[in-house]
């Protein structure tokens, strides 16, 4: 936790979903794709064509994410935001393009290369391209920790925060969905063989879940002004743990470094997906540490994916400001009137790498 | 008072040594690494001259002292070797109720064995154990694992300046309290996929590179995996560990020019290495020796030079690059660079650039020709930049025995 003041004032994202608030998606499927957000709108044409898809998709969130937090400085004026940091986090990266110049080098046994997939298969590729087109010179990271590594970003904002080193930063989790990358993964098992439909995901009992993707981008700032959406209190990760009871020991530990308990916890989004198996521990949890707090939960929304959880931080977020649970995420509605003061995020990708996160009203 | 932190362990694996001493001994001998490729089953063999290190699969197993086993990739077991003998310098089995983090760094991740097995990953089940050893996080989770390192634990990712992103971020970890001991570094094997990235950038020497000379041609590239042990005061209390010496000083940012060059006047490189000195508390005169990222390619050594120049003036400190030594290591080099930079403050000594001839037109200064031996150096900087314009230097410090 962090007692360093750390607000979200502007969010943006491109995801499966079109105007989720207003009209959520549900879809047959066993993978979500995101449909093109207006690219147009927010990328030099003549760059569009060379740009993988999670770069168009991370660089639009991340405008669309600074056009949100400029149009709430109060004032009629827009403010024009160059953030002094861009910090991503991405599991995979650039899949398309990675494996364009793979699959050209295999193909023509290394000869007649061009180097421009490559250079854009670098997994920061996402936030050297953002710096590059709002020609921003701060500190720029990528994150790469598999589902850590939207948490790993926002960890480390939050250390550059509390040492005075930055005032505000542009932080995002970004990760493209390939057709390649879903026919290797699912030899592992990772996805459900037949189509599913999205609302009664949780109820599927094929093994595996739905695949995802999405580009979700926050703008943080130490200072909260009308338009802030909610504090961000604090994150912490953690790796393969042994048993459902040291994930309920650690989120009493993580709750207890800000001062509070379960009970003071108004509402969890858990990262079920659908899978029997690793959707246990969230089980666990609902059943025995938040038996009481209404759940919520969004993977059926967005799929699975390695910074799914920040397409979650974007629903608390708005939650706490709206102080309304969108239907299509309430797995659990609470019996009275609540109001969202604290909002936990519980996620794990693959019962391997877990968060949480807090988020809570300014 | 922030908490101060200190290196006290690292390791290393690169073309020039399996260890550290073996660096040591290389490095006093002037004696580089690189050769025609050996170990990559490229197309480009016999063109290229790259820094191997010398062992196949097998023999990395039996250095990693781990069973051959299907999942492993070349760069895991460079990560595990170089981690390993950090860790047991910076005697990190001891005090294990310390919090704990493993930072590391990567880019083409594991990549060497997926370039191989691509094909099978899409046709048939023989490989599957190699898919989820594709991504960057493999090695660090394999190293974790290994170590037994679980209260933190991440992977970055920023190209060629990402391991020196590590130990910068394992600094802030321990700064802010969250840890009390960081084991933070990078590692990269070859791949042909990086090799032919590269070759189509035509940037690739194919002669032994020459940083920093007039008629550079580009970079040879190199491959490894250098781990250092980060530790707050407090740590070394409970330790007892004798501090190597102390990280001062951290600074990044970027470019935000061009995707993949530098630019002309080096803003980067200059912001990174300012940002750096004012968190040091230092003057620019206090650094004595900075080892340059110098890959050898037109762009990176012209713009770095002027960012040198533009923070250094006319009271240019001793400069080299070591990556005629040892290629050009990418993700590895930010944190196998700062251990030869340590070494310096160790032993009093500056690393040579190796071949060089003649200076660059544009520039008023020549980096380090021969061995430097005797000389007095209390504070050492080390840069490494990367695609995307992403640019961070460190700057360490010996640590004078009064102040423990």
């Amino acid at each position: 936790m962090t007692n360093t003041p750390v607000y979200i004032n502007g969010l943006g994202s491109v995801s499966p979903q079109k105007a989720l608030l207003v009209e959520p998606l549900f879809f047959e499927a066993n993978q979500l794709r995101c449909a093109d957000p207006g690219y147009k709108e927010f990328i030099p044409a003549e760059m569009i064509r060379r740009m993988g898809r999670i770069i168009k998709m991370g660089v639009t969130a991340s405008k669309l994410c600074l056009r949100d937090a400029g149009s709430s400085s109060g004032s009629n004026m827009e403010r024009e935001i160059i953030p002094q940091a861009i910090i991503t986090g991405t599991g995979l990266g650039c899949m398309e393009d990675t494996e364009k110049f793979l699959t050209s080098m295999i193909r023509n046994k290394e000869e007649f290369l061009t180097p421009t997939s490559f250079i854009q298969s670098t997994h920061n590729t996402v936030a050297g391209q953002i710096a590059l087109l709002i020609k921003c010179h701060g500190y720029n990271f990528t994150y790469v920790h598999r589902g850590v590594s939207f948490e790993s970003a926002l960890l480390d904002a939050m250390t550059q925060f509390e040492m005075g080193e930055l005032s505000d930063a542009l932080v995002g989790g970004t990760d493209e969905l390939t057709v390649n990358s879903f026919a290797i993964t699912s030899r592992l098992g990772y996805w459900k063989r037949k189509p599913v439909d999205t609302k009664n995901l949780l109820d599927d009992r094929q093994r595996g879940t739905i695949a995802g993707e999405g580009a979700t981008f926050f703008f943080l700032e130490n200072y909260q002004n009308e338009h802030t959406y909610a504090r961000l209190m604090g994150v912490t990760t953690f790796l393969k743990p042994a048993s459902e009871k040291e994930v309920s020991k650690r989120v009493h530990d993580f709750l207890a470094t800000a001062g509070l308990t379960t009970n003071d916890i108004d509402l969890v989004f858990m990262g079920l997906n659908g899978n029997p198996r690793t959707d246990q521990v969230y089980k666990f949890l609902a059943g025995k540490d938040f038996a009481d707090t209404p759940l919520a939960y969004f993977k059926h929304l967005c799929g699975e994916y390695h910074t799914a959880s920040a397409f979650a931080a974007w629903l608390a977020a708005q939650v706490i400001s709206t102080q309304l649970v969108p239907g299509a995420v309430c797995l659990k509605s609470s019996p009275k009137s609540t109001i969202y003061e604290h909002v936990l995020i519980y996620n794990h990708f693959m019962g391997n790498n877990h968060a949480f996160i807090l988020l809570s009203r300014p | 008072m922030p908490q101060r932190i200190f290196i006290t362990g690292f390791g290393i694996i690169s073309c020039i040594g399996n260890n550290i001493e073996e660096h040591l001994e290389s490095l006093l001998q002037s004696k580089p690494g690189t050769g025609r490729v050996h170990y990559v089953d490229t197309y480009l063999k016999n063109e290229l001259l790259v820094g191997e290190v010398r062992k196949t699969l097998e023999e990395l197993f039996t250095l990693a002292a781990i069973p051959p086993t299907d999942g492993y990739s070349r760069n895991a077991l460079l990560g595990i070797i170089a981690a390993r003998e950090a860790f047991v310098n910076g005697r990190m089995n001891n005090c294990r109720e310390l919090k704990t983090g493993l930072i590391s760094a990567t880019t083409v991740g594991g990549m060497d064995r997926c370039e191989n097995y691509y094909s099978d990953f899409l046709t048939n089940d023989s490989r599957n154990a190699y898919i989820d050893s594709y991504d960057c996080a493999d090695s660090t989770e394999k190293i974790a694992g290994l170590l037994g390192i679980s209260d933190f634990v991440t992977t970055i990712s920023t190209a060629c300046s990402s391991a020196a992103n590590a130990i910068m971020l394992g600094a802030r970890m321990i700064r802010t309290g969250r840890l009390d001991r960081v084991l933070a570094g990078g590692c990269e094997a070859l791949t042909k996929f990086h090799l032919n990235g590269f070759n189509a950038l035509k940037i690739l020497d194919k002669n032994p590179c020459r940083p920093f000379d007039q008629n550079r041609a580009g970079i040879n590239l190199g491959e490894g995996a250098a781990y250092l042990v980060l530790e707050s005061g407090e740590s070394l209390g409970k330790t007892g560990n004798t501090p190597l010496c102390e990280l001062v000083g951290w600074g990044n940012a970027c470019e935000a020019f061009h995707q993949t060059a530098s630019s002309p006047d080096g803003t980067g490189a200059y912001l990174a290495m300012k940002k750096a000195l004012e968190l040091s508390g230092l003057a620019p005169e206090d650094i004595d020796y900075v080892n340059a990222h110098g890959t050898g390619t037109d762009n990176n050594d012209l713009s770095e030079g002027r960012a040198l120049e533009k923070l250094f003036g006319n009271r240019m400190p001793l400069v080299s690059s070591t990556k005629p030594f040892t290629g050009h290591t990418t993700s590895a080099a930010g944190s196998a660079e700062a251990i030869l930079s340590i070494m310096c403050l160790q032993h009093q000594v500056a690393w040579p650039n190796l071949n060089f001839q003649e200076r660059i037109e544009e520039l008023s200064f020549s980096p380090v020709e021969k061995l430097m031996t005797n000389i007095p150096v209390n504070v050492v900087m080390s840069n490494s930049f990367g695609f995307g314009g992403n640019d961070t230097s460190l700057i360490f410090k010996k640590v004078n025995a009064d102040i423990l």
